[in-house]
Formats: structure tokens, sequence, C-alpha cells
């Protein structure tokens, strides 16, 4: 395979709080290629959104602060470039989308200004020209009478526009790398259904990677090719976009995707996964996971499993693919469904 | 889920209008915003009726109403045969007892002065069911009952997280041993994996105490699982009512087969056509004439501009406000359908 356009290596971002330290993201790595659309699912407090901060090198720095780790983009290491050589990148060649489009625009300003300035800024085109593809653009996202639209301001659009506009001003300067933040959390859907719609569109014609950030597994099975798990900082299983919802390895995953209602399949009682997500600050020894883990070992609590491959492109940090679980262990997690065997599918 | 047929909860042509006035010191009406437009409904006894519908729909105005947390424009409410909106103050009050809420966001629904055991208290107090010692092993026993501990009592709000708040909220909504409950988004603000523990929550409560609810969600699946009959909310108005296998195996307004089609379904080998609704909902200031959805429907007919549907039972408790109805064979005939080729 080619060489990774985005390569995340090890990421480690910590915040550093009176009551202690944060490990938002503890260890993160993955590979985004050209076209791709990578998913990053997690719930709450998984370190998705922090670690798309670090990317893009917005952490505020105290309290926060990336303590190791690469992130490679186009063989360079974002982390080592000094802020100007940032600027130049972010916004051009990665850029972002927020989940709230209500309160990432600048009430103040008209949509026009906004787009044009990231314009005039990475592509040094003059005002006229800047406002011109500033309209193309709104064009592009199908925002109807774009031409007289470029001169409203935020609130006159409806919350759905208002993601369209956001995905305009990102995609302006043709960047390589798009990360998409929740972009269609806040929105009904219908709505989400269009904008799904239309970055999938937008893709195919730029050819922009996408690393699409959501909570909704739903979103992730209709949009990524690949998909990283996270859960309290940690990225738990990566594999392809079927492989995870055919045979999820990490008993999280497992967990998750049986306790969301299915819309098209009978119904029966729900398997919550119980107990509470961790508190990020003084993380136990040991797996993340392994106080809400129905499989959990007597080595789980001790030490922090490593990534065990589990099938082909197919990575899971549990103990359950080591032989450090017995037969007997591994059987069990098969009759309650897991497919724990490392075996399979390899 | 058990139900008898008896009808506990009769809603007839509810109307909510907010005015929207001009001026400052003379104000005057220009309009009203008609939040809920002439709903009709009613709720079995035991069973769950789902009410579904994108923000702006109405359909927390519609739980509010039934509460009268906030007064009728019209209508009639009939619970237990008794209108709701001609009750006087005191008679409310005792009504309340019967009829709780559980709000939809667990950090702002409850006092953050307050220990967890004063606020499923507070019911019991003002309805006057338990006192001192009493009322403390209530408090408790609820705890239990919620799936939290006794000790948690003395503990304020801000010690639990989000899932562990919204198990507070359906003990305090439970303390006075309500027939209806309404549940107003009571799963929205919480993580996926604990969104699961408190359906399986409210579905064993009501199992155990025969609880009524009016199920109030913007997500499909969520509300599939729980109820038993679904309503579905366009603008202030139901466009269609059926008992749940019906609607999903057979959805008859042009509305609710988009939204169906709109919903990420979590498996990447589902290949389905989907039915992208063009542009945004309309304001419900103006709405459009005849039927509101007319803007944005994709088998719209000239008469639907100018007609509004009534909305009628089209067979087996079906409930429907399309006149293009029975639009599925039209539909099967027509290639006029998808104008956007379904991607996926």
């Amino acid at each position: 395979m080619a060489d990774p356009l985005l390569s995340v290596r090890n990421l480690k971002t910590y915040f550093y709080t009176d009551e202690g330290v944060v490990r938002a993201v503890d260890g993160l790595t993955y590979d985004l290629h050209r076209g791709e659309t990578l998913g990053i699912v997690g719930e709450s407090g998984s370190g998705k959104s922090v670690h798309a901060l670090s990317v893009m090198r917005l952490i505020p720095t105290p309290p926060g602060k990336i303590v190791d780790g690469q992130i490679l983009f186009e063989g360079r290491d974002l982390l080592k470039l000094s802020d100007e050589q940032m600027r130049r990148i972010r916004g051009n060649r990665i850029a972002m989308v927020f989940q709230e489009p209500m309160t990432s625009l600048n009430p103040v300003l008209t949509i026009g200004e906004q787009i044009a300035e990231a314009i005039i800024l990475h592509q040094h085109l003059d005002k006229r020209a800047a406002w011109t593809r500033a309209a193309e653009m709104l064009e592009r996202v199908k925002i109807p009478l774009a031409r007289q639209r470029v001169k409203d301001y935020p609130h006159q659009f409806s919350g759905g526009m208002r993601q369209r506009v956001m995905i305009a001003m990102a995609l302006s300067c043709n960047p390589s790398v798009l990360i998409a933040d929740e972009p269609t959390t806040a929105l009904d859907v219908t709505i989400q259904a269009q904008i799904i719609e239309l970055m999938r569109e937008l893709q195919r014609d730029f050819g922009t990677s996408i690393i699409m950030i959501t909570h909704n597994l739903g979103v992730v099975a209709e949009m990524c090719d690949n998909v990283v798990v996270m859960y309290a900082g940690r990225p738990i299983e990566t594999t392809t976009i079927k492989r995870i919802f055919q045979e999820p390895k990490h008993p999280y995953t497992w967990g998750l995707l049986h306790s969301v209602p299915k819309l098209y399949e009978r119904r029966e009682r729900l398997i919550p996964i119980e107990g509470q997500p961790p508190s990020l600050i003084d993380l136990p020894p040991g797996c993340a996971f392994a106080p809400r883990c129905p499989f959990a070992m007597e080595i789980c609590v001790q030490a922090d499993p490593p990534d065990y491959p589990v099938g082909p492109s197919h990575t899971a940090k549990c103990y359950l693919y080591s032989d450090k679980a017995t037969e007997k262990e591994k059987k069990a997690a098969e009759a309650a469904g897991l497919a724990a065997s490392s075996r399979s599918g390899s | 889920m058990a139900t008898n047929g008896e009808i506990l909860l009769e809603v007839r042509d509810l109307r909510k209008y907010y005015p929207v006035t001009k001026g400052f010191i003379f104000q005057r009406q220009v309009g009203a915003v008609k939040a809920v437009d002439d709903l009709s409904f009613f709720i079995r006894k035991g069973e769950t009726l789902g009410l579904v519908g994108e923000s702006g729909c109405g359909k927390t105005t519609t739980g509010r109403v039934i509460l009268r947390l906030q007064e009728p424009t019209a209508g009639q409410a009939l619970f237990e045969g008794r209108d709701i909106f001609k009750l006087g103050k005191e008679e409310l009050r005792r009504l309340r007892r019967d009829m709780q809420i559980i709000f939809q966001d667990p950090y702002s629904s409850l006092n953050p002065r307050m220990t967890v055991g004063d606020i499923i208290g507070e019911p019991l107090e003002i309805h006057r069911l338990a006192r001192g010692k009493e009322k403390v092993r209530r408090v408790q026993e609820l705890l239990e009952v919620v799936g939290l501990s006794p000790y948690h009592a003395n503990r304020y709000p801000h010690e639990f997280s989000g899932g562990q708040r919204q198990r507070i909220g359906i003990a305090r909504a439970l303390a006075v041993n309500p027939k209806l409950i309404i549940a107003d988004e009571p799963v929205s603000a919480l993580d996926v994996s604990i969104q699961a523990q408190v359906l399986n929550l409210l579905e064993e409560l009501q199992k155990e105490f025969g609880l009524t609810y009016l199920f109030i969600a913007h997500d499909l699946s969520v509300v599939k699982h729980i109820s038993d009959r679904i309503a579905v909310m366009y603008l202030g108005k139901i466009v269609e009512l059926a008992e749940t296998e019906e609607l999903f195996s057979n959805p008859q307004h042009p509305y609710t087969e988009a939204l169906l089609s709109a919903v990420p379904i979590p498996n990447p080998e589902l290949r389905r056509e989907r039915i992208i609704l063009p542009g945004d909902v309309p304001s419900p200031i103006n709405p459009p004439s005849g039927c509101r959805f007319h803007t944005r429907c994709l088998y719209v007919q000239p008469s639907c501009k100018v007609d509004e549907p009534p909305f009628a039972d089209v067979g087996g408790g079906h409930f429907l406000a399309c006149p293009v109805q029975p639009f599925k064979h039209q539909r099967s005939k027509a290639a006029v359908l998808p104008k956007q080729p379904a991607k996926r």
C-alpha cells in the first residue's frame, strides 16, 4: 500500500489540572490513506475530539500538552513545525468541520467574509476573486441562491445550511484532509441524511481524505472505510468497516453494538454495558475497560494490554487474544457471542 | 405489553399557539407560532405511545400542554374521562400525582442545591404521601428501584454521572405512584452504552408498576424499541399513527417513509433506497397551506397545496393524514420517485 497521507503514532495529549493529570488521548496510532474515510468512534470523554484538536495543533497550552507521539502529514511531523509553518497547513491542507454549526461561525461577519478570509490567507487571491470563489463553494454545497446568500449573516441560515457553510469553508482551500468532528450530531435525521450525502459527493469530486469523528454507529456504517474505536483515550480496536460490525473482537465494541436498538431487527431486550465510563484522572493500571468488561481476567486489572492482531488488518487491545487467556476463558467469551478465538478469520 | 384496551388518556383537537407580537409598549399580535395544531390521539392503559418528529415539530409542547405546564389554546385532554384542561388548581394538583414527567436534560432538571433524598422526597411531601422516617424509607426504596443505592440519598446531583442523574429523575417521577409518565427525550443526552441501561430500566418499571408512557423522542431506533404504537409529527401535526410493526413495515405517509429511510443503519452490508428530502422544515409561524408537508413531498399533487388532509383511520388503527393515500401502488408504478439516486 502507498504511504499513508496522515499517520498518527502513539499520540499522547494530557491536561494538567488541579485535580490531576487527565490523560485525554493516551497512545493513539492510526494511518489515513488518500481518498479514505476513517471513522473514529467513541463515547463522550473517549478522547476523539481532543485527538482532532491535537492534529490541528489547537490544544490550549496550558493546561493541555501533547506529551508524546508523532503526527506525520505527508512525511513531515506536524508536532515539530513552527507556528508559522503550522498556520500554512491548518485550514489549508488540513481543515476541520466542528459539531456545533450554531457556535462555530462568527455571528457579526457575513458568510462570504468568513469563507473569503481563509481563501485570501492561504490562496493569496485578491478580495474580489476570493468572494467569487466563496460563492462558488456555496454553490458546491448546494445552498440555493448562493450568489446572494454570501452577503447574509449566520443567523439567517438554518442549522443544516450552517453546516453546509462550514463544509464549504473547510473545502474552500481544497485540503487533503478534512477532519469532521460530529458534523451531523446537532442536526435532524432528514438533514443529517442530506449532509452525509453531500460529504460523500464532495469526497468523490475533491478526493479529500476524511477523518469522521462520531459516536453514531449508523453514520460510521454509512460513510467510513476503516474504523478506530476509542475508549478512555485509548484506541481499543482498529479494523475495516465490514469487520467491525460483523466480527467485533474487543468486548467494548461488541457491547456497544449490542446496546443500540436496531431499526430493522426484531425487538428484544437490550444488552447494556454495565457501569460508567472511568474518570480519566488516575486511571487504574490495567485495561481501562476491565471494570465494565464481562470477560475480564486477572491479568486485565494488572497491566494494560497491547494491540493483538486478530485478523487481516484487524487489531484489538485485549488479552482475550493473547496466550494469557486460557482456553476456558476464550470459550466463555465465545459462548456469549464474542468471536474470541484469534484464529477465526485470520 | 399487557393492555386491556382501556383508554387512559385521550387528546382531542389539541392546539397550542404562541402569539408573535410587535411593538414594545403597545404590543399587538401579528401572528402565531402554531406549535401544536389540531392533535388527536389516545393512549391505552399500560402501553407506550411513541411521539417522534424533528426539532420544532411540537412534540415537547404536546407533552407539556397535557401536563398543563403550559396552558392549551384549544382542545380537550381526557384523563380517565376527566378533562384536564377544565380542572381547578386544587383538582389539578391532585391529578398531577397520576401524571409525571421525565425531562431530557439530566443536568438542568435536578436542583444542584438539594440532596438526592430531598429531590426524590419533595413530591412525597407536596402530595402528603409520606413524612419523616416513612419518607426516608420510601426514598431509599425508590433509589433501589431505579438501580441506585440507599446511601446515595445524602449526595448532591453533581456527584453523579448523566445516566445516574436520569435515574434520579425517574425515581422522582415514580415517587407519587403515577399512572402516566411523559418521558421527554429521556435518553437523548446520554451516551449510547448508558442509553441501553435507562431504556431497560424504563421497560422493567413499566412491567412492575403497570405504567403508561408517552415517550417523546427524535431517535427512531429508540422509539421503535420501546413503543407499542408510534405517532409521527411534522410541523405541529400528527401525520401518521400506527402500531410499531405496522408503521415500520408499511409506512404510508411520505414523510414517515423519508424519515425511516434517513436513519443511518449500523450495518454496512445493508443497502437501502434512501429518500433524501429537499430543503428544510418550514417555519411554524406561516406554515404552508394545505398539507404542511407539500413543500418537501415527493408525491405532491396540486390539491395538496389547497386542502388540508383529514387525519383518519385507514384501517386497523392506522391513522394517516395524506389524501394521496393509498399511494402505495402509485409508488411502484411511478418512476418519478427518487430524483436523487440511492447511493448505497
